[in-house]
């Protein structure tokens, strides 16, 4: 067990994958001479050689496709896309090929193939760089979405998914990349589709991914003062999705919250508060609520960027309304 | 009809020193066999899917025979393979059987993929063909990674990749072979770009889609060494094939050739009319059929009597009829299938 930040968690998790097989490779904008956008392939370049480092020209549709392809050669490529948002650029790639290509093949090819980087928003960055793009890719069946929370999510995921047969979306927040947390040594690897209970509560049931949850877990931490005692879930992936424990914890606490960065409308929430309709409605003593981004692109000004994304009071508001205690 | 296969086994043995072309009709009653088998098979498609055994889109490729047997002649066995959705002869030419290819595009368990892919998706990745694509130019970035992936695990193996002139203005492409231009300079991107001009995109013509009309010369802007040539004269097609594989076998650099070639039916099964060229047209294609052209070819060699020749197309028709009939006898894919292939998994 070492103290390192999410961003070193990811880090050391490739050279250890790399160290291990050399069917491991990086691809993507600037991880090499650059170091990487965010820094998480810093000295890998120099570590490996630019065969198994690759600097790719602006060019995401052609080496997102080009991964693809060595994946189904055998290699196990992990893809560095700056941001998720230039992923719609690699969208037919990831959609018609990487997701499909098992399945119309009559199963005859693996793709292990890894795509990760920063997904949601940032700070100022605007309409086109703080997209959340979870639901668009958790809606394509062959794909696996991994949403890591903490640095040992980071680790722990990022193995399963080099170390699988096939594409995983890969999705890190750059707000996280600086957090520190205990990461486990070794072979350390979380299977997907197993959530965590983050916290044990009996009142009302949070769930959370990604950089959402350290905000869920603050608003369970604040309502607690006022004695509702929350449990918090993360979801860790969103496909597979672990419904099972979402059910059963909703069984225990009789309501729900559901909290995205994303855009309301067809977003994870809807999913998730669906399910819990099929799977715990009998439980459930008041309607399942929603805490999501604003349904607008987003703005450049920081005050109308902080009215867009959820926070702490919105989650507290919606645990309070699941309790009729508003 | 293992035929294919034999042909090509022993076509690809034989190492191709560079400045030695093949001898330039080894094998070559083989391949005319092989020529006449996929027309034929192409056409007993065509019945079956008029008699609607085959549903969805049916792209034949009569007419292209010998652009794709020119280019597979040539391929070792543990080379491989891309190509688009009129993937047919290709898997033909590969040796896979026809029965199990008919099967596939019946939708039947037996099928190349199962029947979980079609006509569009044909695969036999057993025999190096990694598969028939369905979106125009999105096989491209997978073929120039799989190229990669060859020289990075080491091996002297080359990739195919079969392309159409519609995938020319596509974005795909641009990505695709300016990686291949980029990761050739230092011989990590053994791959050949087979642009099959058969000088329709559907049916928009080259000349109403491209702004550059010569396709082979646009990749020189990829710094990609590149070149026209006939399509429609297997042997031709074959030597050029030789020549080009050898090369990039050896230096690891992307190669691309246009290939000047004809399709004598529609763009697909439903494109009956064909509204966008006339009957003439048609007609003169069809005046330099590479199957007649190879026969004759054969014949002034005396390679092939007219004996011969009947009895190689008795043969194929008895083949595709088998084929049809195993296709329909054969069963669909049991309803657990629907769910299976999604993942590999850990």
């Amino acid at each position: 067990m070492a103290e390192l930040t999410y961003r070193d968690a990811l880090r050391t998790t490739l050279i250890e994958e790399m160290d291990r097989d050399p069917a491991v490779l990086l691809m993507g904008e600037d991880i090499g001479v650059y170091q990487g956008t965010f820094r998480v392939t810093a000295d890998l370049l120099d570590r490996y050689g630019p065969r198994r480092v690759i600097d790719t020209p602006i060019s995401e549709l052609g080496f997102v496709g080009a991964a693809v392809g060595m994946a189904m050669l055998g290699l196990r490529p992990v893809v560095e896309v700056m941001t998720w948002n230039f992923s719609l650029l690699a969208m037919d790639q990831i959609v018609n090929n990487a997701a499909k290509v098992r399945y119309f093949s009559g199963g005859q090819v693996d793709v292990p193939l890894v795509i990760r980087g920063p997904n949601g928003a940032g700070v100022q960055l605007s309409a086109q760089h703080s997209q959340s793009l979870e639901a668009t890719y958790g809606h394509f069946p062959g794909l696996f979405v991994a949403a890591p929370a903490t640095p040992a999510e980071a680790r722990g995921l990022l193995r399963t998914a080099i170390r699988g047969k096939d594409p995983v979306i890969f999705l890190e927040n750059a707000a996280l990349y600086g957090m520190k947390g205990e990461v486990p040594d070794g072979d350390f690897a979380i299977p997907f589709g197993q959530a965590d209970i983050a916290r044990a509560g009996k009142d009302v049931t949070i769930i959370a991914y990604s950089r959402m949850l350290q905000v869920a877990l603050a608003a369970a931490d604040r309502v607690a003062g006022e004695g509702i005692d929350a449990e918090v879930i993360n979801l860790r992936t969103l496909r597979p999705l672990d419904l099972r424990t979402v059910a059963a914890s909703v069984q225990r606490t009789h309501r729900a919250v559901v909290v995205q960065e994303q855009w309301r409308l067809f977003g994870a929430a809807a999913e998730i508060a669906a399910s819990i309709y099929e799977q715990a409605f009998d439980a459930l003593d008041a309607p399942v609520e929603r805490v999501t981004g604003a349904d607008v692109p987003m703005p450049y000004a920081r005050n109308l960027e902080l009215l867009a994304v959820p926070h702490e009071e919105d989650i507290v508001r919606a645990v309070k309304k699941t309790l009729n205690r508003e | 009809m293992r035929e294919p296969s034999r042909t090509r086994e022993s076509a690809s043995v034989k190492a191709t020193p560079l400045e030695r072309a093949p001898a330039p009709l080894r094998d070559a009653v083989r391949w005319y066999r092989t020529m006449v088998l996929a027309r034929r098979f192409e056409e007993e498609a065509e019945r079956a899917f008029r008699r609607g055994k085959i549903g969805g889109y049916l792209h034949v490729y009569s007419g292209q025979e010998a652009v794709a047997a020119g280019w597979l002649a040539e391929l070792r066995s543990d080379d491989i393979f891309f190509t688009a959705y009129r993937d047919h002869a290709h898997a033909l030419f590969r040796g896979s059987s026809p029965d199990a290819v008919m099967a596939e595009l019946f939708g039947k368990a037996t099928g190349v993929a199962r029947g979980k892919g079609g006509s569009m998706h044909l695969f036999d990745v057993a025999r190096g063909f990694y598969g028939g694509y369905g979106i125009v130019g999105g096989h491209l970035p997978l073929a120039t990674g799989a190229a990669y992936a060859l020289r990075y695990s080491g091996t002297d193996r080359v990739c195919l990749c079969f392309l159409g002139d519609g995938a020319m203005n596509t974005g795909a492409l641009h990505e695709a072979v300016n990686l291949a231009g980029v990761w050739g300079r230092d011989g990590l991107c053994p791959i050949v770009y087979i642009v099959e001009n058969n000088q329709y995109g559907m049916g928009t013509s080259v000349e109403r889609s491209s702004a550059v009309t010569g396709l082979a010369a646009r990749f020189a802007a990829y710094a990609i060494e590149h070149e026209r040539a006939d399509g429609m004269d297997f042997l031709e097609m074959r030597a050029v094939a030789a020549r080009v594989i050898t090369q990039v076998r050896a230096a690891g650099r992307p190669y691309a050739v246009e290939v000047l070639t004809s399709r004598f039916a529609g763009h697909g099964a439903a494109d009956l009319f064909q509204p966008y060229r006339s009957k003439e047209e048609v007609a003169k294609a069809k005046g330099r059929d590479p199957i007649a052209l190879l026969e004759q070819r054969l014949r002034e060699a005396g390679l092939l009597s007219e004996a011969d020749a009947k009895r190689i197309h008795d043969d194929a028709a008895r083949v595709v009829q088998d084929a049809a009939r195993f296709a329909e006898e054969s069963p669909e894919p049991t309803p657990d299938a629907l769910l299976t292939d999604i993942h590999g998994l850990p």
